[in-house]
């Protein structure tokens, strides 16, 4: 049965389309068939994060209106052959996306793949609500921040509200993803802890990637950190997550970065 | 600062970044998604108390907790002394 899954966060900039990138990675990486989507239409960033931006021909819009067949736009992923990416437009407008397009489209991935995974653009409008629309699942991509927390948790209110399936007198079921998490500074205090965000927000908790360097080091290179670097802090906290969301039963750990023999003689064992 | 200002824990960042927005995200949180929801019911509520009892606005607070799987709407109000109670006409 496919699942439909939506990246989510309300606030730009906290991860969502790295997040995207490296679990529909991951999720192909246990060898499911993966589509991720872009819904960012006019700002496409999903093909520049997968490496892929030289190979758009067709794009969501093309196949929403009809242009293009579904598998002229789909772009195979030159490493792994399981997972797939429908890049947005870039040219046109929000409003070519419609409802009934998209409910097709979706509908014609479910028929191929075992996770659709979808990359909100970031505020409330068309766009996000089109991405959230059809969606089984919901990640929220959430940092530890005030306007972040803030902002997930009006998306929340979206996700049970305006989805199709909360419409229906169903549920979407929500995972909260803590992105950027800087370990050293929540224990010092001068940033909301994992406990505190889920307290406030009352979603459970998928996963969380520390802040790193690789994560920015796999975007300037356009691989997905878990396929970049697998076995790095990110890499295996994104790992972990998708393993998660397809069921299996993974000890939660915050990977930390690897540090120093002296950190390690002397400093806090690392998770 | 008493002598026993030792044992008071300082507040740090994050606990005030949690209380903030606790108390915010309660006023603001919508049912089906709609924030102004909050809003329109704190105004309905004033109004219908207003009709028999003198209330100062800030004496009504509405607020919105989210649980799984059942979320529940707080209303609560300061009610005056008994004196304040009009006569119903």
């Amino acid at each position: 049965m496919a699942k439909v899954l939506v990246v989510t966060s309300g606030k730009g900039g906290v991860g969502k389309t790295t997040s995207t990138a490296a679990l529909g990675a991951a999720l192909a990486q246990t060898g499911k068939k993966v589509a991720v989507v872009d819904f960012d239409v006019g700002l496409r960033n999903l093909d520049l994060i997968m490496g892929a931006e030289r190979r758009v021909v067709y794009d969501l819009i093309n196949v929403v209106q009809g242009d293009a067949k579904l598998s002229q736009a789909l772009i195979r992923d030159k490493r792994l052959e399981n997972l797939h990416l429908l890049p947005a437009s870039q040219t046109r407008d929000k409003d070519a996306l419609t409802e009934e397009g998209v409910e097709r489209v979706i509908g014609e991935l479910k028929a191929e793949f075992d996770w659709i995974v979808c990359d909100s653009p970031a505020g409330i409008e068309r766009g996000a609500t089109l991405a959230m629309r059809f969606a089984d699942v919901a990640v929220i991509v959430t940092n530890p921040e005030v306007s972040s927390v803030r902002d997930s948790d009006r998306i929340i209110g979206l996700l049970d509200a305006k989805t199709k399936k909360a419409e229906d007198g169903g549920r979407v079921e929500k995972h909260l993803l803590v992105t950027r998490y800087d370990r050293a500074r929540a224990e010092r205090g001068e940033m909301l802890k994992t406990d505190d965000v889920i307290e406030i927000l009352s979603v459970p908790l998928l996963g969380v990637i520390p802040e790193s360097e690789e994560v920015l080091k796999a975007s300037n290179l356009g691989t997905p950190v878990t396929i970049l670097s697998p076995l790095s802090a990110p890499g295996r906290a994104y790992t972990d997550a998708a393993r998660r969301l397809i069921g299996d039963v993974v000890p939660m750990t915050i990977p930390a970065e690897r540090r120093g023999l002296m950190t390690k003689l002397f400093g806090r064992r690392a998770a | 600062m008493t002598i026993f200002g030792f044992l008071r824990k300082r507040e740090t960042a994050s606990a005030v970044a949690r209380d903030r927005l606790q108390i915010l995200l309660s006023h603001e949180r919508g049912i089906d998604g709609d924030p102004n929801l909050i809003l329109a019911l704190r105004e309905e509520i004033l109004r219908a108390i207003g009709k028999h009892v003198d209330i100062a606005p800030d004496k009504v607070r509405i607020s919105m907790r989210r649980g799984d799987p059942v979320s529940t709407l707080e209303v609560e109000v300061d009610v005056p002394s008994a004196g304040a109670f009009r006569k119903a006409a």
